[in-house]
């Protein structure tokens, strides 16, 4: 089976010469949902980038390859590259710049070339898909933040992507929009990137995890048995939240 | 800190003025700055009927003064700096006697010279301000849009009103922060301080420019925006 998200021996460098990948392996398959975790500078942004091409070996400094479904992340196949992998940012308000809800969740699909009733049928399903269809004609600034969340969602769904990639979901979310969003994301039928900090949210949407440290790979197991490993946990400075711990959830909700 | 609904500048209302095509009233604002520009400085009568003519449509909309004069505060700085001009204009002096038993000497050219930009910057931001009390900012640019203004400057300001508010609170939040460590934005010991805030916002807003371009790119854009309302044709 061709993994949805195949990179090889990535490797980049900005051009201040500032070294963020040092050679990542990864392979998402059909279906996965999966966490990215790591500690503050570990390069987790900069290789959400490079799944659509945003940076590349190209564009910098870098080696490697990355291929989504099989197809290769050069500059000709970027638009399509763009449309398989759909990358929701971690602040809506850089996402979502259009005057209404109807028209943002739109920008996407239209810019790969699709119109009239089909365009509309798209962007109301992806906005049924989050819960926010009654908000289409709404200007996306007026809405609060947890549904301004859900519409950036919507605006990557509407592009019917392979991969969906998540920039910390669950960031500045009141405790009922994190698990709204939960619901909502549990739902979805597509693959599943989520890069966070938020680790019971891991546990509990993501059967595996990977964790990058200094630009590497340094674990890529169940989401369990990483968070359980405490050397591991120490040694990349993730902490899991006060109070919280991942042996004392019933094994029958973790999910996979 | 959420965005309050319709703009800061937008005065709710149903009047003819607030009714009649953006696209019009765009037009008759650039006439009416066109010809206020155009009025020699000593007309002095020619800018009493620009006023009134202002004023006249001001009350057909119905936008109480109370509402537009303190929106006005945006021309200071020009009012300041025609203040300045019959201070170090050239020329032939009147000397005018000032409390105290001293005179102080201006330039007659330079009074003159000030006089007109006053008139003119003040009826031109009356006049833009009552367009802005009157029209929806979404309704301004798809009136210039009517007008066939290059889709590319109506972009540009379409970005601007969807980030306004966006920029503004991020303004707040940093003259907050400031004055809960003491910084008080009136004084001008601290206006250094609020200067490098402008600085740090004007930085904050390109980073925040370079993180929408990358979103934008990431969805397939490639330098044309699609049509902003895809469902118009629908709704009709």
């Amino acid at each position: 089976m061709t993994p949805v998200l195949d990179l090889q021996g990535v490797a980049f460098a900005y051009p201040d010469g500032h070294q963020a990948l040092f050679g990542v392996d990864l392979h998402v398959h059909p279906g996965e949902r999966v966490a990215l975790l790591g500690p503050n500078g570990a390069g987790k942004t900069t290789l959400v980038l490079h799944l659509n091409g945003i940076l590349s070996a190209e564009s910098g400094h870098g080696e490697g390859s990355v291929s989504v479904s099989g197809l290769p992340v050069t500059r000709k196949n970027l638009l399509e590259i763009r449309r398989r992998v759909g990358i929701v940012f971690q602040d809506p308000d850089d996402q979502l710049f259009m005057g209404s809800v109807r028209a943002d969740v739109a920008f996407g699909p239209a810019n790969l070339g699709i119109k009239g009733a089909a365009l509309e049928r798209r962007v109301m399903d992806a906005l049924e898909q989050v819960g926010m269809a009654g908000f289409a004609d709404r200007p996306p600034h007026h809405l609060s933040f947890g549904q301004r969340r859900r519409v950036a969602v919507a605006t990557v769904l509407a592009m019917e992507p392979e991969i969906l990639v998540l920039d910390e979901p669950s960031s500045n979310l009141d405790p009922a929009s994190r698990r709204e969003l939960a619901d909502i994301l549990r739902g979805l039928d597509v693959t599943l990137l989520m890069v966070t900090h938020d680790l019971p949210y891991a546990l509990e949407l993501c059967p595996r995890s990977v964790v990058l440290s200094g630009g590497r790979v340094v674990a890529d197991g169940r989401t369990y048995d990483v968070l359980t490993d405490d050397e591991l946990m120490r040694a990349h400075r993730l902490e899991l939240p006060w109070g919280f711990d991942p042996r004392t959830v019933p094994v029958d909700s973790l999910p996979g | 800190m959420g965005a309050g609904h319709g703009h800061r500048l937008h005065f709710h209302g149903h009047s003819a003025v607030h009714r009649a095509p953006a696209h019009l009233k765009v037009l008759a604002l650039l006439a009416f700055v066109l010809v206020v520009v155009a009025t020699p400085r000593d007309w002095y009568a020619a800018y009493a009927v620009h006023l009134a003519v202002l004023v006249g449509v001001i009350v057909a909309a119905r936008v109480p003064f109370g509402y537009l004069l303190p929106r006005m505060v945006i021309e200071v700085p020009f009012l300041l700096f025609a203040g300045l001009i019959p201070f170090i204009a050239e020329g032939p002096r009147v000397a005018v006697p000032m409390p105290g038993g001293w005179e102080l000497s201006l330039s007659e050219s330079g009074l003159v010279a000030a006089w007109g930009l006053a008139v003119k910057g003040t009826l031109g931001v009356l006049a833009s301000l009552t367009l802005a009390a009157t029209t929806e900012p979404t309704d301004v640019l798809r009136g210039l849009q009517r007008l066939h203004v290059p889709d590319l400057l109506v972009q540009i300001m379409s970005f601007m009103v969807r980030y306004l508010d966006v920029v503004t609170g991020d303004l707040g939040r940093m003259v907050t922060a400031m004055r809960s460590r003491g910084v008080d934005p009136r004084s001008p010991r601290h206006w250094p301080a609020l200067a490098r805030t402008l600085g740090a916002l004007f930085v904050r807003s390109y980073e925040r420019g370079e993180r929408v371009h990358l979103a934008m790119l990431s969805r397939g854009y490639d330098g044309r925006l699609p049509d902003p309302e895809p469902t118009a044709g629908a709704a009709r």
